[in-house]
C-alpha cells in the first residue's frame, strides 16, 4: 500500500463523486427525451421500403443536394461575413451611433424567414414599389414594357436568409470579443500590429468556437427552412422530405430522408468539435473589453454604414412593409380580440419554453463541464451531442416524430397530458431549441478557466455550489444570449405549434399561417407585425442585460 | 423495477397535474379538426352553435392531421375531421380513422359519386382548377393538354408542381391519359414556363398583370377572393388583369378537388358531429359556405356567389375521386422525374 497524497483538485472532485454523477444522469435523461422521437422516427423509417431511393438517386438527390449545399454555403459565408464584420467594428472602434447599433444589429432576429421572403417578394415584384419607381424614372408606364429579370431563385434566397440569420454569428462573436479577446488584442496592438493584422492573425483563430456556435445555428435554421424556399422556388432536401410525406403520403420515406440528412449533420458537427478538441480557449488572464479606437471622418462614416445596412435591409424595410400592409388591413377589418389572445398565448409559450430550455441546457452543459474536470467527459459529451439534435431536424419532422412517444406517455400516465396539451407543445419546442441553450452555455463555460472550479472545490464547494456561486454569475451573458434567442425563436416557431397545439389555442404564428392559407400573406400582416414587434422588447432587454454583465463579469480575475 | 415504474408513473401523474389539460368530452360540444382555415367557416359554426346549442371547438392543422389523430388513438378528442384535399380525406379513411355514418339528409344532399357508399366520407364543396389568362387573349374551348402547346412558350406561370393542387390535377391527367402521355404533357408545360414554379395560385394573376406571363393554372375561388378584397388592396387589380376559363379534359369535365369531412372513429361526440355535418349541407349553410369562400356548392340548386355564377355552370370531371387519388403518388414521382420544380 502506498500512501499517496491526492492533488488538491483531485481531492475536491473526489469529495463529491455522487453529486457529479447526478448531473451526468440528468444530462443523459435530457438526451433520452431527444432519443424518443429519434427512435420513433427510425421505427417509421424502417416500416418503409427502400424502393424510394432508386427514384431519389435518379431524379431528386443530385439537384436537391446541390441547391441545399449552395444555399448553406452561401448563407453560411454571408452571415459569417456580416456578423463577424459588425461584431469586430462594434467591439474595437468608436464611431457615431455605435451604442445604438450594437443592439440594433440584433433586430433582424425578430423577422421570421418566411416573412422576410414574402416582404421582399412584394417589394421587388415588377408591380412593387422598387420597380414601379424605376419605371417611373425611366419613363415606362407598364411592366410589359420594362421589368427586371425574375428574382425568384437561389441567389435571392441566400441574400434574404443571411439578412435575418447573421445576428446568430454577430451575437456569439461579439460575446467572444468583449469578454475574452481583449487582452490579446491589446498585446498584439502593443507589438505594433495593424488592425487588420490583429484581426486575421490573432482574432480569427480565436473566434472558432464562437463562429462554430453561430454558424451552426444559421445553417441548421437555413437547412430546415420551408417558407422562404417555397416563395422563392428553391428545392432543398427539406422540401423533398416534405413532398415525400405530404404529396405522396409516404411518411416512412420522408423519415428515411430526414434521418439521412440528420446523420450527415451530426457527422459534420461532431467533426468540427473533434477538430477543436485539443485547443483551449479559456481566458487564463485578466479579461476585459478592449479599449476602443476612435474613428473619425470617412472611416467613422464607413464603419457606421457597415453596421446600418444589415439593419435597414434585414429589419427596417420588412418592418415598413408590414406596417404599410397592416395599416391597410387595420382600416378594413380592425383588430380582432383573438389576435390579442394569440399574442398573449405566444408570450406565455415563449417564456415557458425559454425557462425550461435554458434549465435543460444548463444541466447538459454543466454535466459536460464536470465530466471534463474529472477527465471522464464521454457520457456527458454524448448526452450533449444527442440533446442538440432537435434543431437538426425540420420542425415538422420533429413534431411528427414526437406524436407517438407523447401518446405513449399519455397512456402511461392515464390522461391526456402531452399530446394535444400545452405541456407537449412546450416540450417539443424545448427539444427543438435545446441546442441553442447548450451551444451558448458551452461556449460560456469554455471561457471560464477550469482552475476556478478547482479552487472552489478545494474550498469545499460541491458542484451545485460551484455552479450557483461561480458559474452562474460568470455565465450571465451566455444565459442572456441563449434566453433571448430561444424566446425569439419560440415566438416565430410554426410547424410544431401548428401540429401539437391544443384545441382552441392559437399563437401568432399559427394565426398568421391560418390567415395566410385562407387568403394571402397580406391578410396575416397584422399577426406578422405583432410577431416582429413582440420580439423587439425581448431583444432590447436581453441584449442590454447580456452586454452589461459581459463587461462586468469580464473584470473578474481568478 | 416494478416499484420504480410505479414511482416514475406517480411522478409523471403529479407533473401532469401541474399542466393544463385538454377538456374531455362534454355534453354540448363538438371538436373539429380541420385543414380548412376555420376563419372561413366560423360564421357557419357560430350559427350552428346558436341553432343547436352545441359549442364547436376547432384546431386548424396543416399537414399531419392523420398522424396526430392516429397517435391520439382512442383518447382522441376529435369528432369531425375536415380536409380541403381529396387525397387527405381518403387517406384518413384508409388509415381506419373514420367511422361510417348513415344519414338520409346527407344522402339526399350529396350526389352519390361525391360521398362514400359506405358513409365514411362526404364532400362539402368543389374547388375547380381553372385557367387564368391575360384578359385581352381570345381563348375558347381550352383543354388542360393545351397548356403544353408550344404556342405558349415562355408564357406560363404556375405554383410548384409538388403542391397538392397540382398533384391532384396531374393525377387526374394520369387517370385519363396514362403515365407516358402525362409525362410528355408535363415536359411540354415545363418548357412553356415563364419563371420557376413558385409561390401560390394568386401569384399567377399577379404575374400576368406584371407581364411575366400570359396564362397559368389556379383554383377558381381565388378569383372571388381577389375581386372581393378590401378597397385599396392590390389584389383587386390582379383580378382585373385576368379572365377565367374552365379548361376541360377530353371527356368534357373540368378538374375539381374538394373540401370534405368524415366522422372520427373514436369521436366522443358522434351525434353532434353528425348534426354539424348535416347542418353544413343545409341549403342555407351550403349557400353561405359557397358565398364566403367562393367555392362551388356540392348541393344542387343552391344560390351561387355572383363571381362564381359568372363563370357559368360547372361541369365537373365525373371520374370517381378514388381513381384520381390512386394516381397521386405516380403524379408526384413524375413531377420529380421531369424536374418540373427544378
Amino acid at each position: 500500500m502506498t500512501a499517496r497524497t491526492p492533488l488538491p483538485w483531485r481531492a475536491g472532485a473526489a469529495l463529491t463523486p455522487r453529486s457529479a454523477t447526478v448531473w451526468t444522469w440528468g444530462a443523459l435523461l435530457v438526451a433520452a427525451l431527444m432519443v424518443l422521437p429519434l427512435l420513433s422516427l427510425a421505427w417509421t423509417a424502417a416500416t418503409g421500403s427502400a424502393e424510394l431511393w432508386a427514384h431519389l438517386f435518379a431524379h431528386v438527390l443530385l439537384p436537391a443536394t446541390q441547391s441545399t449545399l449552395l444555399l448553406l454555403g452561401g448563407v453560411g459565408l454571408l452571415a459569417c461575413l456580416i456578423g463577424t464584420a459588425c461584431a469586430w467594428l462594434i467591439a474595437t472602434y468608436n464611431f457615431p451611433a455605435r451604442g445604438l447599433l450594437q443592439w440594433a444589429l440584433l433586430l433582424p432576429l425578430a423577422v421570421p424567414t418566411y416573412i422576410i421572403a414574402y416582404a421582399y417578394l412584394d417589394l421587388l415584384h415588377p408591380l412593387g414599389p422598387f420597380q414601379s419607381g424605376l419605371r417611373w424614372a425611366l419613363g415606362y408606364d407598364s411592366p410589359r414594357q420594362f421589368r427586371l429579370p425574375d428574382f425568384r431563385h437561389l441567389g435571392t434566397c441566400i441574400l434574404l436568409l443571411s439578412l435575418v440569420l447573421y445576428p446568430y454569428v454577430y451575437l456569439s462573436v461579439r460575446a467572444m470579443l468583449v469578454t475574452q479577446a481583449a487582452s490579446l488584442i491589446e498585446a498584439a496592438r502593443s507589438l505594433g500590429s495593424g488592425s487588420l493584422d490583429v484581426f486575421f492573425r490573432v482574432i480569427l483563430p480565436l473566434l472558432r468556437p464562437a463562429l462554430a456556435v453561430g454558424v451552426a445555428l444559421v445553417l441548421l435554421e437555413c437547412l430546415n427552412d420551408i417558407g422562404a424556399s417555397e416563395f422563392l422556388g428553391v428545392k432543398t432536401l427539406t422540401v423533398t422530405i416534405y413532398n415525400t410525406w405530404v404529396t405522396r403520403s409516404d411518411l416512412p420515406g420522408a423519415a428515411q430522408i430526414a434521418l439521412a440528412v440528420l446523420t450527415v449533420v451530426f457527422l459534420v458537427l461532431s467533426l468540427e468539435a473533434f477538430g477543436r478538441r485539443q485547443r483551449r480557449y479559456a481566458a487564463g488572464q485578466r479579461a476585459q473589453a478592449p479599449s476602443r479606437i476612435d474613428l473619425r471622418g470617412w472611416r467613422a462614416g464607413l464603419a457606421c454604414l457597415c453596421c446600418v445596412l444589415p439593419i435597414v435591409f434585414g429589419f427596417v424595410l420588412p418592418l415598413l412593409y408590414l406596417l404599410t400592409v397592416s395599416a391597410r388591413r387595420w382600416r378594413a377589418e380592425g383588430l380582432s380580440p383573438q389576435l390579442l389572445e394569440s399574442a398573449a398565448n405566444t408570450l406565455i409559450l415563449g417564456l415557458t419554453v425559454t425557462a425550461l430550455t435554458v434549465l435543460l441546457g444548463l444541466v447538459v452543459t454543466y454535466a459536460l463541464r464536470l465530466g471534463q474536470l474529472r477527465r471522464r467527459p464521454l457520457l456527458a459529451q454524448i448526452a450533449q451531442r444527442v440533446g442538440s439534435l432537435g434543431y437538426a431536424l425540420p420542425g415538422t419532422v420533429l413534431a411528427i416524430a414526437l406524436l407517438v412517444p407523447m401518446a405513449a406517455m399519455d397512456e402511461f400516465v392515464g390522461r391526456t397530458w402531452l399530446l394535444g396539451g400545452l405541456a407537449g407543445l412546450v416540450l417539443a419546442c424545448s427539444l427543438r431549441f435545446l441546442t441553442i441553450a447548450s451551444g451558448n452555455l458551452d461556449a460560456g463555460f469554455a471561457r471560464v478557466p477550469q482552475n476556478l472550479d478547482q479552487a472552489a472545490r478545494s474550498l469545499g464547494a460541491g458542484p451545485g455550489g460551484t455552479l450557483m456561486r461561480i458559474h452562474l454569475p460568470l455565465l450571465r451573458p451566455a444565459l442572456a444570449a441563449a434566453a433571448m434567442l430561444i424566446l425569439i425563436d419560440t415566438m416565430k416557431e410554426l410547424p410544431a405549434s401548428l401540429l401539437l397545439r391544443p384545441l382552441g389555442f392559437e399563437t401568432l404564428a399559427t394565426w398568421l399561417y391560418a390567415d395566410a392559407s385562407r387568403g394571402s400573406y397580406e391578410e396575416g400582416a397584422l399577426a406578422a407585425l405583432m410577431i416582429v414587434l413582440i420580439g423587439i422588447p425581448g431583444i432590447v432587454i436581453l441584449a442590454k442585460l447580456g452586454l452589461r454583465s459581459a463587461v462586468r463579469s469580464g473584470g473578474v480575475s481568478p | 423495477m416494478n416499484t420504480f415504474c410505479k414511482w416514475v408513473q406517480s411522478a409523471l401523474v403529479v407533473a401532469s397535474l401541474l399542466w393544463p389539460v385538454v377538456g374531455s368530452a362534454q355534453a354540448a360540444t363538438v371538436n373539429l379538426y380541420t385543414t380548412r382555415e376555420p376563419g372561413l367557416i366560423q360564421p357557419l359554426l357560430d350559427e350552428f352553435t346558436r341553432q343547436e346549442g352545441i359549442a364547436v371547438q376547432t384546431v386548424f392543422l396543416s399537414a399531419g392531421m392523420l398522424e396526430r389523430v392516429q397517435a391520439e388513438g382512442a383518447r382522441s378528442p376529435a369528432d369531425l375531421l375536415m380536409t380541403v384535399d381529396s387525397g387527405n380525406l381518403l387517406d384518413l379513411v384508409s388509415a381506419g380513422l373514420t367511422q361510417p355514418v348513415s344519414s338520409p339528409i346527407l344522402n339526399a344532399a350529396i350526389p352519390s359519386h361525391l360521398r362514400d357508399p359506405a358513409g365514411h366520407w362526404f364532400v362539402l364543396s368543389l374547388r375547380d382548377r381553372v385557367l387564368y389568362a391575360e384578359k385581352s387573349l381570345t381563348i375558347k374551348d381550352f383543354r388542360y393538354s393545351d397548356l403544353a402547346d408550344p404556342a405558349w412558350r415562355g408564357k406560363v406561370c404556375i405554383r410548384p408542381g409538388q403542391h397538392p393542387y397540382n398533384i391532384s390535377l396531374i393525377a387526374a391527367m394520369i387517370a385519363h391519359r396514362g403515365e407516358a402521355e402525362t409525362e410528355a404533357w408535363l415536359r411540354g408545360v415545363k418548357a412553356n414556363l415563364a419563371r420557376k414554379p413558385a409561390g401560390g395560385d394568386r401569384d399567377v394573376a399577379r404575374d400576368i398583370l406584371a407581364g411575366i406571363c400570359d396564362l397559368g393554372l389556379a383554383n377558381a375561388y381565388y378569383v372571388g377572393q381577389m375581386r372581393n378584397a378590401p378597397e385599396g388592396d392590390p389584389q383587386r387589380e390582379w383580378a382585373q388583369a385576368i379572365q377565367v376559363v374552365r379548361p376541360q379534359f377530353s371527356n368534357g369535365g373540368t378538374h375539381v378537388n374538394i373540401s370534405g369531412a368524415a366522422v372520427a372513429k373514436h369521436a366522443p361526440n358522434r351525434a353532434n358531429a353528425v348534426k354539424l355535418l348535416e347542418y353544413l349541407l343545409s341549403d342555407g349553410a351550403q349557400s353561405a359556405y359557397a358565398k364566403v369562400n367562393f367555392e362551388y356548392p356540392v348541393k344542387a340548386g343552391v344560390e351561387l356567389h355572383p363571381v362564381v355564377a359568372s363563370m357559368g355552370p360547372l361541369s365537373a370531371d365525373p371520374l370517381p375521386l378514388a381513381q384520381i387519388v390512386a394516381q397521386r403518388k405516380a403524379a408526384s414521382l413524375l413531377v420529380d422525374k421531369v424536374g418540373f420544380d427544378q
